[in-house]
């Protein structure tokens, strides 16, 4: 037994020093961390949308951690400052991202406010993004003959319409659209909770 | 708590303890002769390679001896012990036969699956407007389909098959407990069916490589416990004193995933960016303490074994081993370069990264040592060749993530595919490979049947060789130049888009290719299991078609 004990126990402490640093740690340093005072909890209909971003996989093309700016040209690029850890208080699951297959959605709801942009967009990207390998995303929509009492439908560029057709919203996009305005992370912080050691 | 102090104190700790356990393993360090490494052979076997795919051409070619074969022939009374001891092993093959059949049989259908679910995603990013009226089948629900089926699909249930199927042969043991071993394997991919259904509704966790909802993945969680009882029964009853390299790699593997995935998937702990920080230790520590001992464990056997001749240094293996331990476990932070995270964190796992140059090259001087002077073998066995390119692609990739994980090149590398080749460099390069070539090794044992066409073995090898090539070096140079793009304040966003067509086309081709070897390999393994092709009589058979798992089956 006496090689299976050495294997277990080494192997164990390796992984358990893994864990300290990169889970137990981080956990103890960062569960005080307040909310800062310009960051509003999520309503529920952007709770729902959130969920309509994780289903649908946003997360695999769009980041939401805009880096500094002696790092990389985030904030050029108008995704706003460098985030910081108090930034994702109310974020469950947290939706960091790491890919940038498209841009950062961290403050898009700052960057581009209007509900029809986004719900146009989502329909077809390539209306207003051409060149764009977003997917479309005509099954959060519906094609109808005429418009019923309380539709939403959604204005689309000539050219981009189904022929004879309108397009109504779901109320799933709706929602989506919602927690999409709502991602404006444009509020100051004081800097990084971390001090910064060179 | 000063974070200098945790992370001076967690790197003095990690150095310390890994010299400790190198000195009590090993007083005599970079010993060429161990006789651990002789563990694999039974006496007078060395010089004897064992490869059961290959064609008696092939054999015969093996059988050449090259100028550094220093083994003696036998005397008739020493035959016949070898004889003996191969019969003993023929006992541990059959107690295997049956287990090892399921999970393989289960890891080739996975395959299938997840790659046609990756092309199909591939092929998605430069035709957008492709198979969009189906929610199931949008890229960011059917690209997370294709990683959880090769995730949890065809990586565990490869490595489970080949693990099990390894076992009984190092601890010299027929396999205990394999039933629930197979049971297991029914209840995992109960798990994997029922979380890639939920993915495709639309109902995941929403974290990368943690997907699958945490109810389903009870089933995985018990499911797995199950798949290591037999590790455990078998490691009680074991006929031999020392521990083959390979049984640490495994046995450390086995119990290291779980207490990754039970950590991971704890429902209402994690929060906000800790969450992320546990998701790269997750996600990064599935593949260095999971799939990578796995193949590692696979190349430290086959490899010896195909060529009849044990590892150079023994004690090189096991520094590879406990380096790998050590500093693998902590590397997952360098995925959250330039992010929200404590600063101390990304140092601290850039500097496990670059550390884990010293696992890489123990292995790397290792093999290319054992080998030297067998390369030829490379000409005449089929496992092979899988197995030494798999053991290079292990070199590449973790010298390419060392470099990826330094702060400056990490700044144009992440979020772009760049990193998304550099995924596949280290789980299809490296461990894909090497577990092709380790399932042309078994299944002849397994099914006491010769692999029915050979060539079709080189087909496969050498699509998969291209399309993979295709793939990672077209990925590559568009990812960088992604990267470069979205740092150049002066080019729009759209800029780092447009660059990538071509490769991201490139990549659909390669992947098509790869898609095709796969579907070679999976006709080829299905035209074994139903016992298609020429009878070939050049028995590499070790034990007769008689004893057949098929026919135990059916029978008892």
């Amino acid at each position: 037994m006496h090689d299976e004990l050495k294997l277990l126990s080494g192997a164990m402490v390796t992984l358990a020093l893994a864990t300290a640093g990169l889970v137990v740690l981080p956990f103890i340093q960062l569960k005080a961390v307040p909310p800062p005072p310009g960051l509003k909890a999520y309503t529920s209909a952007q709770l729902r949308g959130r969920e309509v971003y994780i289903k649908n996989g946003c997360i695999y093309c769009h980041s939401q951690q805009p880096r500094d700016k002696a790092q990389a040209p985030d904030d050029t690029r108008g995704w706003g400052r460098a985030s910081v850890a108090a930034d994702y208080f109310y974020d469950k699951p947290h939706l960091l991202g790491t890919m940038r297959t498209g841009p950062d959605l961290f403050n898009i709801g700052a960057r581009q406010p209007s509900a029809d942009w986004h719900l146009g967009h989502l329909y077809q990207p390539r209306a207003y993004t051409p060149g764009s390998i977003m997917p479309s995303y005509p099954y959060l929509f519906e094609a109808k003959e005429k418009a019923d009492p309380g539709d939403r439908v959604v204005t689309l560029p000539p050219g981009f319409k189904p022929v004879g057709k309108i397009v109504v919203a779901t109320q799933e996009v709706l929602d989506l659209v919602t927690y999409l305005q709502g991602l404006d992370h444009t509020y100051p912080v004081l800097e990084a909770v971390e001090p910064k050691k060179k | 708590m000063d974070t200098v102090t945790i992370l001076l104190s967690s790197f003095v700790l990690s150095i310390t303890g890994l010299f400790i356990f190198i000195w009590s393993l090993r007083k005599r360090l970079f010993d060429t002769s161990s006789a651990a490494a002789t563990l694999i052979f039974s006496p007078g076997e060395i010089g004897r390679g064992e490869e059961p795919s290959a064609t008696p051409a092939q054999l015969a070619g093996l059988a050449k001896r090259v100028p550094s074969d220093t083994h003696a022939t036998l005397t008739a009374e020493q035959e016949a012990e070898l004889a003996r001891e191969l019969a003993l092993r023929t006992d541990a093959d059959k107690s295997t036969a049956f287990v090892s059949f399921v999970f393989l049989s289960c890891a080739v259908v996975w395959l299938i699956v997840g790659s046609l679910a990756g092309l199909t995603s591939s092929i998605k990013l430069h035709e957008p407007d492709w198979l969009v009226s189906q929610a199931w089948l949008t890229f960011g629900r059917l690209r997370t389909i294709h990683l959880n089926i090769v995730a949890y699909g065809w990586a565990p249930m490869s490595a489970f098959g080949i693990a099990m199927w390894m076992l009984p042969r190092l601890l010299k043991t027929p396999l205990i407990g394999a039933r629930f071993a197979v049971l297991g394997c029914m209840l995992w991919n109960a798990g994997l069916i029922a979380g890639v259904g939920c993915i495709a509704a639309g109902i995941n966790d929403g974290m990368e490589w943690l997907e699958i909802p945490w109810q389903v993945d009870i089933l995985l969680i018990v499911g797995g416990s199950m798949i290591g009882l037999p590790l455990v029964y078998t490691l009680q009853a074991r006929k031999v004193d020392h521990l083959y390299v390979s049984v640490w790699y495994m046995g450390a593997a086995l119990f290291w995933f779980p207490i990754l995935f039970l950590i991971a998937n704890l429902p209402a702990v994690h929060f906000g960016v800790e969450q992320a920080t546990m998701n790269w230790w997750f996600g990064h520590n599935v593949l260095g303490l999971f799939y990578t001992p796995m193949a590692l464990a696979s190349v430290y056997y086959f490899l010896p074994k195909i060529i009849g001749r044990p590892v150079q240094s023994y004690n090189l293996s096991l520094l590879g081993f406990w380096t790998l331990a050590f500093f693998y476990g902590q590397v997952g932070g360098h995925h959250l370069v330039g992010g929200p995270v404590p600063a101390w964190l990304i140092t601290l796992s850039i500097v496990q990264s670059v550390m884990m140059v010293v696992p890489v090259l123990s292995f790397s001087v290792n093999q290319h040592l054992t080998m030297r002077g067998y390369f030829s073998k490379l000409l005449y066995s089929p496992t092979l060749r899988f197995i030494v390119l798999g053991g290079m692609m292990y070199t590449a990739s973790s010298l390419q993530g060392s470099i990826e994980a330094l702060r400056s090149v990490s700044t144009v590398a992440h979020f772009t595919h760049f990193t998304v080749a550099h995924a596949h460099l280290g789980l299809y390069g490296f461990f894909t490979m090497v577990m092709f070539g380790a399932i042309y090794f078994v299944m002849p044992r397994v099914m006491a049947w010769e692999w029915p066409y050979p060539s079709l073995i080189a087909a496969h090898f050498w699509l998969v060789v291209l399309g993979f090539s295709i793939y990672f070096i077209g990925l590559s140079i568009g990812g960088w130049l992604q990267g470069l793009l979205m740092l150049d304040a002066t080019k729009p966003f759209m800029e780092s888009v447009k660059v990538t067509m071509p490769y991201l086309q490139s990549r659909s081709v390669g992947g098509a290719i790869m898609t095709l070897g796969h579907l070679v390999f999976a006709g080829h393994f299905a035209a074994m299991v139903l016992r298609h092709g020429p009878l070939r009589t050049g028995a590499a058979l070790l034990h007769t078609p008689a004893a057949s798992p098929l026919t135990k089956l059916a029978g008892t």
